[in-house]
């Protein structure tokens, strides 16, 4: 956790974090706009946009028609007049039909105009699996939002920095992919699906400030500190991985990348440099996913110092299922194997 | 027989796919554009139901006539100075196209796309609207600029990719940004644009600004999501745009029933969606001015979008890429029935003493100059290609607002 997050503030859980960090930017600047489908009257299906529209009126917070492409093609429009849109997409699992506005829209505009047109908006969608969502309730797309030229991806793992992010996310002058980890929602999730989840209200580490406040973009977290490897990781799995390091007694340095792309290499470099050892753990499926860019990354810059290959951990190459959640998410089990082949070497 | 009374039952189901009338070597059948008489067409109060302007959208609204006298409800409420200014902007734009063509021809640049036969909409409209309005516009609306005045200079060297590029050279020729001549960003990417337009109308109105957004789109990319998207958001949030749909009858080599045009007409999907929808000849420019204007007062008034279908004819290749005369007979603009714009408005400004042959040839003549002047200054800033072109390393630029570190990197690594 970053050391501001004992600083005081109120227990949120991370739905009341982001509704909370909408707020004070709707407070703050008259042209933010928040919309997306269910996210009005009702307060979005996750209750992360509850009270908005009451506070602030329909003219700042309104429902929009199921069409992706729509919610996003509009957002663009709107930025590009001048105003600051947080458009929802309910499921990051829904966001392919508005792929064509995000990639070839909102990530070039300000390249293709020289400046002269440009979309600062937010795109914020729930992702992640581990509650049984099933093929399209589970799925981690960050890869192919990282890939696009233009765009920010970013990624909490809890509260503070839910808050502390989508506030910076919000006043950042770039196109930015907010995926907020549903399954941390309303508490942490390491993995151990045998076991009572905790909420965010029993955790420790769940005090968000009430006012203005971000987190920087483009940096790294060093979530537990270690000197045998080094976890690179980000949302649900962060949990997952201190969990794995706990369980096995492991001296694991875990990194919650937080910004996936563009990224903080330093942070990267700096603990590989040290341990000599990593692997990589998301949950999205394996091939050409993120983690592919961080192995590439850590061979490129820290070769020389490292003690064994680069493993990742990750979802399968399969669509994700629904009666086989626990096989098909990277648990703790499966981050201790590696943890101990990497080890090994 | 034992067949049943109907015989459609007994024939195995058959893909109906249409075809256009003629062929190259054969002769279009004009018969499907249901065309109405000049002054025909009644004209609607502003705040019209969608559900009243039904039987518009299967007429077409036309103020010319053949002799090319001013009739009808639409005829009214257009200043001389306007007209003028048109047929300025008209005949500078096709004298803009014809030199470009050339210079593609020359190599002087990669691609251009004309916009011949179409000239009136894009003027008629631009002359329409307020300044602080934004067009979100395809390919084909260059005529925005020109009426807007924009420099041809900047526009060509746009189109050469040279070092005074103002797109720096990162984009296709004739894919323009003007800001400040209301004229957003042109994409690659078909209809892009349309669902944008209803956006930022709707940031207007979330402002409780006074300035309205226009759309434009062809007709083989309405057939594309983005246009029932813009047309259901600009219905569910009365947004103050101007949803034109310019009917050239060609999608490249695909006629206009393929985009589901057969039998229906794109206006009438306007309607269907709660949006007041009108059908226009788009050949005629003081039926473009004044459904413009209309539409534009509506918007401006809080009563919502309008629909206009622009009924016109892609008389020139679909891009200097493109050849017609293999999917369509090599005469068919001649025998269009709508005719071409420059020479209708003529006609009728020479009917009206506001013009002459001798002006004509005089104000046509004088434009070309300029537009081979202002190519001979815009070669000064290098053509495509050339050692004058914009710098490798603002290539690495405007990606986004700041140049991150691993853009840095790659500059770098190109060593630039």
């Amino acid at each position: 956790m970053s050391e501001t997050q004992n600083n005081g503030g109120s227990p949120m859980t991370m739905i009341q974090a982001l509704r909370s960090a909408m707020d004070v930017m709707l407070e703050r600047d008259d042209n933010v706009v928040v919309f997306g489908e269910d996210v009005g009257y009702f307060g979005g299906v996750f209750r992360c946009t509850d009270g908005l529209q009451a506070k602030y009126g329909k003219q700042r917070v309104f429902d929009a028609p199921i069409s992706e492409s729509g919610i996003a093609g509009a957002a663009i429009g709107m930025a590009a007049y001048g105003l600051r849109p947080v458009a929802e997409i309910q499921f990051a699992d829904y966001i392919y039909p508005a792929y064509d506005q995000i990639v070839s829209e909102a990530a070039r505009l300000r390249y293709r105009s020289g400046g002269m047109f440009t979309s600062p908006l937010v795109f914020r969608t729930p992702c992640g699996g581990g509650i049984y969502g099933g093929q399209t309730h589970s799925q981690s797309p960050e890869a192919i939002f990282a890939h696009v030229a233009g765009l920010r991806t970013v990624m909490p793992s809890n509260p503070y920095d839910a808050k502390g992010l989508l506030i910076a996310s919000i006043e950042n002058d770039d196109p930015v992919i907010f995926l907020e980890p549903k399954r941390l929602y309303n508490g942490p999730f390491d993995g151990h699906h045998d076991r009572p989840v905790v909420a965010w209200s029993k955790h420790a580490d769940n005090l968000v400030p009430e006012g203005y406040y971000s987190v920087p973009l483009d940096k790294a977290a060093i979530v537990r500190e270690g000197k045998a490897v080094t976890i690179l990781t980000y949302g649900t799995t962060v949990w997952v991985a201190q969990a794995a390091a706990e369980d096995a007694g492991i001296d694991a340095e875990v990194i919650d990348l937080r910004s996936l792309w563009p990224l903080d290499l330093d942070a990267i470099t700096e603990s590989v440099k040290k341990t000599g050892r990593c692997i990589v753990l998301h949950e999205a499926t394996r091939t050409c996913g993120f983690g592919a860019e961080l192995v590439a990354l850590v061979q490129e810059h820290c070769f020389y110092h490292l003690q064994a290959p680069v493993e990742r951990v990750t979802g399968w190459d399969t669509p994700y299922p629904h009666a086989q959640e626990w096989d098909y998410f990277p648990g703790p089990a499966r981050v201790i194997e590696a943890l101990q082949r990497v080890l090994e070497d | 027989m034992t067949t049943s009374q109907n015989p459609a039952a007994t024939e195995p189901l058959r893909l109906h796919v249409p075809e256009p009338s003629a062929r190259p070597g054969q002769a279009t059948d004009f018969s499907y554009l249901q065309l109405s008489p000049a002054g025909s067409v009644d004209k609607p109060a502003l705040d019209v139901p969608a559900s009243q302007t039904a039987p518009l959208t299967s007429q077409l609204i036309r103020v010319l006539d053949d002799n090319g006298d001013a009739v009808g409800p639409w005829a009214a409420d257009i200043d001389d100075a306007v007209l003028l200014r048109a047929m300025h902007a008209m005949l500078k734009t096709r004298a803009f196209d014809a030199r470009m063509l050339i210079a593609q021809r020359q190599k002087k640049t990669s691609f251009y796309i004309q916009c011949l036969g179409e000239e009136a909409i894009a003027v008629g409209q631009t002359l329409a609207l307020q300044d602080g309005d934004m067009q979100f516009p395809t390919y084909r609306q260059q005529g925005i600029l020109i009426t807007k005045e924009v420099s041809l200079v900047d526009m060509m060297c746009q189109i050469l990719s040279n070092a005074a590029d103002p797109l720096k050279g990162r984009q296709l020729p004739i894919m323009y940004s003007y800001k400040d001549a209301g004229f957003f960003s042109i994409s690659g990417n078909l209809t892009t644009q349309y669902i944008q337009a209803v956006g930022w109308a709707m940031a207007s109105a979330i402002k409780g600004d006074t300035k309205i957004a226009t759309a434009w789109v062809g007709d083989g990319a309405t057939a594309e999501g983005d246009f029932h998207a813009a047309l259901v958001f600009a219905h569910v949030y009365r947004a103050p745009v101007i949803l034109n749909v310019v009917n050239n009858q060609w999608a490249i080599s695909t006629f206009q029933a393929i985009a589901g045009g057969e039998n229906t007409t794109f206006a009438a999907r306007g309607a269907a969606y709660g949006i007041p929808s009108l059908r226009v000849d788009g050949n005629d420019l003081l039926a473009v001015y004044a459904a413009s204007r209309w539409a534009a007062e509506r918007a401006r008034s809080n009563l919502g979008s309008t629909m206009i279908e622009w009924v016109t004819y892609r008389a020139g290749p679909h891009s200097t890429s493109d050849d017609p005369s293999k999917y369509r007979p090599a005469d068919d603009a001649q025998h269009f029935p709508l005719g071409d714009p420059i020479d209708r408005l003529k006609q009728h400004l020479v009917k009206r003493g506001l013009w002459s042959d001798e002006q004509h040839e005089k104000v046509r003549a004088e434009l070309d100059a300029e537009v081979s002047r202002a190519l001979k200054e815009a070669e000064t800033h290098g053509l495509l290609g050339s050692d004058n072109r914009p710098g490798a390393a603002d290539m690495f630029n405007d990606v986004y607002k700041e140049l991150p570190e691993h853009l840095r990197r790659q500059r770098q690594q190109l060593g630039v």
